[in-house]
């Protein structure tokens, strides 16, 4: 039996074809269909059901320390209110999940987790998590993102909520802490994720359907929208056994955090994930070969398909470094064929996020 | 005598003097979406029934077009690769990948006529 969303029938009604992700059913497309779906985001605002993602929060003095145990980032810097992006690792050095997480209050912080991966993380953090801390599972909280370069403008316009002075990757609180609103995304648009409790959910999410700019998208658009981005899919571009250096994350690292959980297993890596851009003629998905000049395979697709903003085919994968600089002539092998190809450099376009400067 | 069949893969075929030319149903193409590519076979080869002989590709995933009948393919539809709006046209018209001289004739009638086809829509719908 699939899980379902505080927002599940809400998508029912608006005619989304369902499918499982994650254990969960969810909408894959509405009656755009996956392209215009797509542009529509990049053109106008999408709002997007991600309630199947993991909220949990933890607290107490030495949560900061904690973090800088699982993830191999710094976290001395971030301020109140400002979110950072990062991944847990396990002894490995392998990437257990990729996880945003915000500072909410001095000794306080609340993480958003990939829905396929919130059981086993919630377990490993509380495996590791000191006596003296407290972890919370937001069970009954859901996530909206509402994505798009005119998103701040809905906010203003729906929930009259005035967002204009809040940069990329800081929280808003509503003052009765039922609503949390971060100025980020997956798409690489302007934009926000909505966390409110599962009985606000479905009266929210009407609210900006109402709004003529807005358009529901499903999970398809969602994965070309992040695939432009050349934004990790946990699972696929990045997994237990990828390490920070080698999924090309070394800037999620702190300099001074050298204690985080398989700090030592994380070398120098022989391999990396690049961008591939088709220049033949064809479409590309996650398991296609990557050879080199000589024909020999090199490596596989860890994402791949076709990008409605360029018009053409792009995937991610993993290569050996001599390969890893952009302009790199590679074939990637789709059913027995050679496509022409070239590594690339992501993100494949410009993202329209704001700045992280607060104003 | 010049007829359309179909199979439960959603090919569309129209006979005419023992050529079947093959493309896809509308149906099929409602499931695929948009469509961004289309790859068509040599031609020259021949196929045995199942063969897979072209390949459409849409936003959302790749579907492998079958040889509905045993037999040679003796063309393939290149312009409908340079303009994919094509494929919308009945297969006698332009909307056709592939053309294959049919090596059994008598094959043909495990193939849907176009009442079966209907029918069998509304059972899978």
């Amino acid at each position: 039996m699939s899980r379902k969303t505080s927002l599940h029938s809400a998508h029912i009604a608006h005619g989304a074809k369902m499918g499982e992700f994650a254990g969960y059913d969810m909408p894959l497309y509405y009656a755009l269909g996956v392209k215009k779906e797509h542009e529509w985001v990049r053109e106008n605002v999408g709002l997007f059901d991600v309630s199947h993602m993991g909220q949990v929060s933890i607290k107490g003095k030495g949560t900061q320390e904690f973090l800088e145990r699982i993830t191999p980032s710094s976290f001395e810097k971030l301020g109140i209110n400002r979110t950072k992006y990062t991944v847990l690792t396990n002894e490995n050095g392998g990437i257990i999940d990729d996880l945003m997480v915000t500072k909410t209050a001095q000794d306080e912080f609340h993480l958003v987790i990939n829905a396929g991966c919130k059981d086993k993380d919630i377990e490993w953090i509380k495996s590791n998590l000191p006596d003296d801390l407290e972890f919370t599972y937001f069970d009954d909280w859901s996530l909206i993102a509402l994505q798009g370069t005119q998103a701040e403008q809905v906010m203003k316009d729906v929930l009259d909520i005035d967002l204009s002075d809040l940069p990329y990757m800081g929280l808003w609180l509503a003052d009765d802490h039922k609503m949390f609103v971060s100025r980020l995304g997956y798409t690489g648009e302007d934009g926000f994720e909505i966390s409110i409790p599962d009985d606000k959910a479905e009266e929210v999410w009407n609210k900006l359907l109402a709004n003529d700019l807005v358009e529901p998208i499903g999970l398809a658009a969602r994965d070309s929208l992040r695939l432009e981005m050349g934004y990790c899919l946990y699972g696929h571009d990045i997994d237990s056994n990828t390490t920070p250096l080698e999924a090309d994350l070394s800037w999620v690292m702190g300099k001074n955090n050298q204690g985080y959980i398989g700090a030592e297993k994380v070398s120098q890596p022989e391999r990396k994930r690049v961008g591939i851009k088709l220049t033949g003629k064809g479409i590309a998905r996650e398991g296609a070969e990557i050879r080199n000049e000589a024909d020999e395979k090199i490596g596989e697709l860890s994402s791949g398909g076709f990008s409605p903003t360029l018009d053409m085919a792009i995937g991610q994968g993993y290569v050996p470094s001599e390969y890893e600089a952009a302009g790199q002539k590679v074939l990637i092998n789709v059913r027995g064929r050679n496509i022409e190809a070239e590594v690339a450099k992501m993100p494949f376009m410009k993202a329209k996020t704001k700045s992280m400067k607060s104003k | 005598m010049a007829e359309f069949r179909y199979t439960k893969d959603h090919e569309a075929i129209y006979v005419d003097g023992g050529v079947a030319a093959v493309g896809i149903t509308a149906h099929a193409q409602d499931a695929l979406g948009d469509l961004v590519f289309i790859e068509l076979p040599e031609v020259g080869k021949t196929v045995a029934k199942g063969d897979e002989i072209a390949v459409v590709e849409s936003v959302k995933t790749a579907a492998e077009v079958y040889a509905p009948i045993a037999g040679e393919i003796i063309e393939a539809n290149d312009a409908v690769v340079d303009d994919l709006a094509l494929i919308s046209n009945p297969v006698n018209d332009n909307g056709w990948l592939v053309k294959l001289k049919i090596a059994d004739e008598s094959a043909l009638s495990d193939l849907m006529d176009e009442a079966a086809y209907d029918a069998y829509l509304k059972e899978i719908d």
